[in-house]
């Protein structure tokens, strides 16, 4: 055999043929091409906006901004700045943000069981409301709901009334609104000593169901105590608690909490867009435990409510909470279509009414960008903080 | 009679054990039953008279809308601008024949075993946007000019989604290579560009794009708002369908990539005839599952002025002749929606079945 020795020379290839030097070649030409197209839209806009006389900067936030917002949950008026109204906006993004995910989450969570049921009648009626609900476009849905269904309840003198608390009508919903007097704070206090021993009895339970084996009823005793204390609290306190009822003033109603027009159009329209997909969610998760595991858990003496809590539940969740978040991120992101029916929020107002009256176009989407940028950031690193202790455990 | 040929007692046959099995199998349920049944048919009934047995469907205008039930004679009378806008009547037989293409290229995609299906997708991908280009705007090969502002209706939605998603689809492959590539530079560009354009909601892609997009321009370059729209839709969609592709990228098992390797491809004809092929077959149902969500996104555009056909609806149902026809208009476009969009999911859903070769890890 001849001895072949081997040149490390020469078993270099080209330079133009090292998959190291190529690539670092690419990356080079492609970093210098994104510089040289940002550099020119900056450059661009710079010229554009000095020939159309657009200060840059963001001092147009200290400006005052001299018009009213219908609704805010910051304290607002005409003369405070633009930068207040970026925070108006904000909470009320936020606000139906929150409310459409804990509507859109039961609504969706029913109907998601309800397709599921043995009932063939629930069942239908819940597939029928999917199926139309969510190949309808939002948009048209919120239209619906605000022109067509709340334009057309009656004016606020021939309100929808239901015992004298609660009243509907084409300005709003309006409710009863709580108002705590003194000693209320006695109520706080038991919650608080409330939710400690919850903590402390299920840890004495687990104890006791290791040393001993016997379960303890904690879910229901648990709820019983949450409940207990504070309406004990509460009637011991002397029932520091009145209800502040809406009543008809001049043309229109005062008092209670109101909900305007637009916010509750866009509450409903957007908890039953998002509930119909949660469903979807919601029946693959449950589908997705598979029958031997019930099958195991009964086998194992599990009576049905534990095993739907321990074993079922758990493992249906690995499933839908990754895809629920992102319904909810859809969510966050479609309250902005707010902007149609006038509802104040982030893009409405800031993107919308101080774009306008600023044009300061770049900084203005910029910061609105920015903050769905975050949240969105926000909530998928919760979820990747879930996953990782949600995911099966593999040795 | 021996014992064996007895029947089953009659509650457990045919509908009878139908329906104890399905409607009455617990207390709980049968009450669950009788409520729902009681809402539904006292629901059922109005309806149904008012959509069609009270409703108002021909007739010369609003004057005969008399009746209790829905004025489908507004619709009937407005269809024409729900369908083409403002286009000009003299001029809608360009747009008829592009409907008339567009149905002949896709609707055959449903049908099994179509004769030539194939090269017809293939003609509805390529060959069509090039007719479409030169027959709807016009003002080239002796057709009169159309301007696009005066585009509207349907027309507009489906141009809009349809030019969406065909441009949308190579710039969301290059992406998702992209972001699979060994190159961290380029990686990072692309994660950085597919996530910020994921994490913020269409309204605000489309106001920047009709705000913002005129001062990027150099001076004395201007874009239609139209145009202005799709370039906003397409960065948007582009963002989506790359995380669609990507996740058919990563279903192509590591073997094919190491024996294109050793086959001696290069990167892109190891891309190009090996992986994306295989990969774009896997997520055929993600990509039209994207583009239903497009089609019912288009609507947003009309929130920055476009009259798509929620636009043509929503600015004729404030028409004061009419009086208080908001449900009917409502009605017409969320069923033109409706229909369209269940019926690809349920194509979606066909495919999804088809496609399936139990391989899925």
């Amino acid at each position: 055999m001849k001895k072949q020795s081997i040149d490390s020379k020469s078993a270099r290839p080209k330079p133009w043929y090292d998959p190291r030097v190529r690539a670092l070649f690419f990356q080079v030409i492609t970093l210098a091409v994104v510089f040289w197209a940002g550099w020119v839209l900056i450059d661009n806009t710079l010229s554009n906006m000095e020939s159309r006389g657009i200060s840059t900067g963001f001092g147009f936030l200290d400006e005052t901004a001299g018009f009213g917002i219908i609704m805010h949950l910051v304290p607002f008026d005409a003369t405070m700045s633009y930068g207040r109204t970026f925070w108006v906006g904000l909470t009320n993004t936020l606000l139906v943000s929150a409310m459409g995910v804990v509507a859109a989450t039961i609504i969706g969570f029913l109907v998601g069981v309800a397709r599921l049921s043995s009932n063939w009648l629930v069942a239908k009626i819940a597939l029928v409301y999917i199926e139309v609900i969510r190949n309808i476009p939002l948009l048209l849905q919120i239209f619906f709901w605000y022109f067509a269904v709340l334009a057309s309840l009656p004016a606020p003198r021939q309100s929808v009334e239901i015992g004298g608390a609660f009243f509907l009508n084409n300005r709003g919903l309006y409710l009863p609104g709580p108002v705590t007097q003194d000693g209320f704070g006695l109520v706080w206090g038991a919650v608080l000593v409330a939710i400690a021993a919850v903590f402390g009895l299920r840890n004495w339970a687990k104890k006791r169901q290791k040393a001993s084996g016997q379960i303890f009823p904690t879910v229901k005793v648990s709820i019983a105590v949450l409940v207990l204390l504070p309406l004990v609290a509460f009637l011991m306190a002397g029932q520091p608690l009145e209800w502040d009822l809406p009543a008809l003033k001049g043309f229109n109603f005062g008092g209670g909490i109101s909900l305007i027009p637009e916010l509750a159009a866009l509450w409903v329209a957007l908890s039953l867009y998002t509930a119909s997909f949660i469903a979807e969610i919601v029946r693959s998760g449950i589908l997705a435990v598979s029958k031997g595991q019930t099958e195991a858990s009964k086998a194992l003496g599990l009576p049905n409510g534990l095993t739907l809590r321990l074993i079922v539940i758990p493992q249906a969740m690995r499933v839908i909470i990754p895809p629920l978040t992102s319904q909810y991120l859809n969510l966050v992101k479609n309250s902005s279509l707010a902007t149609a029916i006038g509802y104040p929020d982030l893009v409405s107002v800031f993107m919308g009414t101080t774009l306008n009256q600023t044009g300061q176009a770049v900084e203005v989407v910029a910061i609105t960008m920015g903050v769905y940028l975050t949240i969105s950031l926000l909530i998928s690193l919760l979820m990747n903080v879930y996953n990782r202790a949600a995911e099966i455990k593999e040795r | 009679m021996t014992e064996s040929t007895i029947k089953p007692p009659k509650k457990n046959l045919g509908p009878v054990k139908w329906m104890r099995t399905h409607l009455f199998s617990s207390w709980y349920n049968t009450l669950l039953t009788l409520v729902v049944g009681y809402l539904l048919v006292t629901s059922v009934g109005p309806l149904v008279s008012w959509v069609f047995l009270d409703a108002t469907f021909q007739g010369s205008g609003p004057g005969d809308c008399v009746g209790e039930g829905a004025c489908w004679l507004f619709v009937n009378q407005r269809l024409n601008f729900f369908i083409y806008g403002f286009y000009p009547d003299e001029l809608q037989w360009r747009v008829d024949i592009m409907f008339a293409l567009l149905a002949l290229a896709f609707v055959p995609q449903f049908i099994e075993g179509f004769p030539g299906r194939k090269w017809l997708g293939i003609f509805g991908m390529t060959g069509l946007p090039i007719i479409g280009y030169v027959l709807i705007p016009g003002g080239i090969l002796g057709l009169e000019e159309v301007e696009s502002s005066k585009w509207g209706g349907l027309m507009l939605t489906l141009i809009l989604a349809y030019i969406g998603i065909l441009a949308s689809l190579p710039i969301g492959i290059l992406l998702a290579i992209g972001r699979r590539s060994d190159m961290p530079i380029i990686r990072g560009l692309c994660v950085v560009f597919i996530e910020v354009w994921r994490a913020v909601p269409l309204i605000t892609v489309l106001f920047m794009a009709s705000v913002m997009l005129p001062l990027f321009l150099p001076e004395g370059i201007s874009f239609e708002k139209l145009v202005r729209a799709l370039i906003g839709i397409t960065l948007w969609q582009s963002a989506y369908m790359a995380e669609v592709i990507r996740g058919g990228l990563q279903a192509i098992p590591r073997g094919q990539y190491e024996a294109a390797g050793a086959l001696g491809l290069g990167y892109w004809r190891k891309m190009g005839l090996v992986i994306l092929p295989q990969a774009l077959k896997l997520v055929i149902p993600g990509i039209v599952n994207t583009f239903i969500s497009l089609f019912k996104d288009t609507t947003l555009v009309l929130i920055i002025g476009l009259f798509d056909i929620l636009g043509a609806v929503q600015s004729t149902i404030a028409d004061p002749a009419w009086q208080n026809v908001a449900i009917e208009g409502y009605v017409f476009v969320a069923f033109c929606f409706w229909v369209f969009c269940f019926g690809i999911s349920r194509y979606s859903q066909n495919l999804e079945r088809k496609l399936d070769t139990g391989h899925k890890t």
